[in-house]
């Protein structure tokens, strides 16, 4: 029977997430910070550089702690519990681009400073929505020792913060990765979006022709890779998220009254509660066992049971959240209710690296054939 | 004392090879899934044997004590025998009731007395139970049964009914929730709870003809039926909190079962399997991409009830919620049993409409799979009743 690992660095990592998550992110400093151009304070941001969660999938050699990504699956999950906005995913994302995609050369030149605390972005979907990660329109062309790069990025998170932004593109027909720095990118080439989740710092990055040296395309281009951590990653915040609007729920469901009765009393809403409860357990355990997957090397398995983790866990959150905001009546259709923060999540988690009929359809050939 | 990793793999290989080779031959006559299922004497002898051949091999009961007829064993080799009954496909051991709840039960709260008398009838098969907790009037409210026991010397007199009995027609004990006590501080209290002896004078089970249009369970008569007061189990009075730790083994939230094979459990590898021999317009059903959709879904959700178990191993991994994977056991599988059974059945186009016969899709198991899945959405408590539970017990939320 398949099995789910938990080491004890996971279950530090976990503790330390969850008090720091509880302390930095009540729900009265998410809308704070919704307020403000970043989309975490930054001191708070420094708190967690200080902890080393950066340099939590970066190599030793490069300054990191060497761990797997599995061991960055607590940490999203306890800011996706707390709905925490940070470039954290964004970072550990173009990491593992640069891990699995970059030469030593490349390595020794980015990692380093992403394990010091400089934020990282990944640049990889389009204008046109398209999930599947190597379909792109952006192109480079190589000219001598140049690099001449024509693109345009969508959902490029938390750019203006990055030192360093991994981009898709067209390189000689072949979908690749280049890597930029900050100050390389000409002013004017990021615009911010307006995305359904106000927690996220969202923008487009456009360049047109920006030549840079050719040795910053990366030596591979590993976007399975890359791929199965975002999904990865984004599951464990659909994790999280899904036991924070259990909690909204709960609370609402408990203590407001109508017709005399606590509306949790009330079936026909205390058994899609349930539902809820049961999907978050599935989303929970589906994860874990990806990240065990991850975590062992099991390639062959990885696939699948990311995939599935996000397919499942993008319908139960989406159902979640919609839920939520439907149950507190009124009061849901209001801006100050805390349930329509969870759904903004919800359905941009499920919009980002593809909704679970996508995986689904991606499944089939993996489960059937 | 603990196996060592030798012996573990030893007993792995032995118990393997043990069901690989006495796995019975097809009967020739349809095998119930589960023991609410039993229907005619013919499937009951051929299930009480085979249990009888199981339990003198040494596989089941391997954890329970030696001096009662178990075989003191560490846990760890239970569990590899009835992975290798599934594997093998096995049938299942009959005596559902006294295996996984009245054995668990009375070794958890019976004198040395019950203990010896007992357990070793339930290992072997000898001594079938049933279960009396349903009322006709009180399907999922046990706390509002009914039927009254009325203490007369040395004796209690039984009068009343109970609906549901699976195995009542062989069943020589049954575990039943009677009322001792009316006018109590709530319902509960003035239940009591017995391990009932089912050959006494004035019990009369009476087959019922299921959906399926076979019968497997009975409607339980008492009529002035007498008792020895000694099979009473808990003092007089305190029968809700000794039916309420039996429902922690029947939901499977707490240990100590014998083990073994308590069901045919369908899997989705054999609906998968139809799907591959199943037709839609002229070609193998698993093309369509509908078809295929649903099959992942299913695939899904079956993985994700399997590491829900894996993943309540770790303590770590526990949510706000602990108990909601233990608690939920029950309503996830039979909910996804009945799903499954429906899917199967609309692969098979106009054929879906047939039922058990030898021009029906493999004989029509698929109909009658969905037909009887209902026993285990509706038995043990409805999947609703399930849903108030979790929604009270795990998530705290008010009683309606």
């Amino acid at each position: 029977m398949a099995t789910i690992e938990f080491s004890e660095e996971q279950t530090m990592l976990m503790e330390t997430a969850v008090d720091f998550c509880r302390k930095h992110s009540p729900i009265d400093r998410v809308r704070a910070q919704i307020e403000q151009s970043q989309s975490v304070d930054p001191a708070v941001w420094q708190e967690m550089v200080d902890l080393g969660w950066l340099g939590i999938t970066v190599p030793e050699q490069y300054g990191g702690l060497g761990l797997s990504l599995a061991d960055a699956v607590p940490i999203a999950e306890s800011m996706g519990r707390h709905l925490m906005g940070s470039p954290f995913i964004s970072t550990t994302l173009t990491t593992q681009a640069l891990i699995s995609s970059g030469s030593d050369a490349q390595r020794e030149r980015w990692l380093p400073q992403i394990a010091a605390g400089t934020a990282a972005s990944i640049a990889l979907t389009e204008e046109d929505g398209n999930w599947n990660l190597t379909e792109i329109g952006s192109f480079a062309t190589i000219q001598g020792d140049q690099l001449l790069l024509t693109a345009k990025k969508c959902f490029v998170q938390d750019a203006p913060e990055a030192g360093v932004i991994v981009v898709s593109a067209r390189v000689d027909g072949d979908a690749r990765l280049v890597a930029i720095a900050a100050d390389q990118l000409p002013q004017g080439s990021l615009t911010r979006e307006t995305v359904i989740d106000e927690t996220r710092r969202s923008y487009t990055l456009e360049v047109d022709g920006l030549a840079l040296p050719a040795d910053q395309l990366l030596d591979r281009a590993d976007f399975a890779a890359v791929e199965h951590a975002a999904l990865l990653l984004l599951s464990a915040e659909m994790s999280g998220g899904l036991s924070g609007v259990l909690h909204v729920i709960i609370d609402y469901l408990t203590t407001r009254k109508q017709f005399d009765q606590y509306i949790g009393s009330y079936q026909s809403l205390k058994h899609p509660t349930v539902q809820i409860l049961l999907s978050m357990e599935a989303c929970r355990s589906h994860l874990y066992r990806a990240a065990t997957c991850m975590a062992q090397g099991s390639i062959g398995e990885l696939e699948a049971a990311v995939r599935m983790a996000k397919a499942q866990g993008s319908e139960a959150f989406a159902f979640a959240g919609d839920r939520a905001v439907q149950f507190h009546g009124g009061f849901g259709f209001t801006y100050e209710c805390d349930a329509q923060l969870f759904l903004r999540r919800a359905l941009w988690c499920q919009y980002q690296f593809g909704d679970a009929a996508y995986h689904r359809n991606l499944l089939a050939p993996l489960l059937l054939d | 004392m603990s196996a060592t990793q030798t012996e573990v793999a030893e007993f792995e290989e032995q118990a393997d090879r043990w069901f690989a080779e006495n796995k019975p031959a097809n009967p020739g006559f349809i095998l119930p899934e589960t023991f609410m299922e039993v229907g005619t004497d013919q499937q009951f002898e051929f299930l009480r044997d085979w249990q009888q051949k199981v339990y003198e091999n040494g596989y089941v009961g391997m954890s329970w004590p030696k001096e009662f007829g178990g075989l003191g064993m560490d846990q760890v080799f239970q569990d590899i025998a009835t992975k290798a009954m599934a594997k093998h496909r096995v049938p299942f051991l009959p005596n559902t009731i006294g295996l996984n709840w009245a054995g668990p039960l009375i070794l958890a709260m019976g004198s040395q007395e019950e203990k010896s008398r007992y357990i070793k009838g339930i290992l072997s098969a000898e001594d079938i139970w049933c279960q009396g907790f349903s009322e006709p009037d009180h399907g999922s409210d046990l706390g509002s049964a009914q039927c009254k026991a009325v203490k007369d010397g040395d004796e209690y007199v039984i009068n009343g009914s109970k609906i549901w009995t699976s195995l009542g027609s062989y069943a020589k004990y049954m575990i039943l929730i009677a009322r001792t006590a009316t006018g109590g501080p709530n319902k509960y209290a003035g239940l009591s709870f017995f391990l009932a002896p089912m050959q006494a004078e004035g019990i009369e089970p009476r087959p019922i003809k299921k959906l399926t249009g076979e019968y497997g369970f009975c409607q339980t008569f008492f009529n002035d039926a007498r008792i020895p007061a000694s099979c009473m189990i808990g003092k007089e009075g305190e029968g809700w909190k000794v039916a309420m730790a039996t429902l922690m083994f029947e939901r499977g939230a707490a240990g100590g079962q014998a083990g073994g094979l308590a069901m045919m459990d369908l899997s989705i590898d054999d609906i998968v399997e139809l799907a591959r021999r199943a037709k839609r317009n002229g070609k193998p059903a698993i093309e369509d991409p509908h078809v295929r959709e649903e099959l992942v879904d299913l695939i899904t959700e079956a993985r994700g009830n399997s590491h829900m178990a894996a993943r309540a191993k770790v303590p770590g991994l526990a949510t706000d919620w602990p108990t909601a994977i233990s608690m939920s056991g029950k309503l996830r599988s039979s909910e996804l049993k009945r799903r499954m059974c429906q899917f199967a059945i609309s692969l098979q186009g106009a054929n879906g409409a047939r039922y058990v016969s030898s021009d029906a899709v493999d004989g029509g198991m698929w109909q009658r799979s969905y037909l009887n899945a209902f026993s285990g959405t509706i038995g043990g408590g409805t999947s609703q009743i399930q849903h108030n539970i979790i929604g009270e017990r795990v998530l705290g939320l008010p009683k309606g």
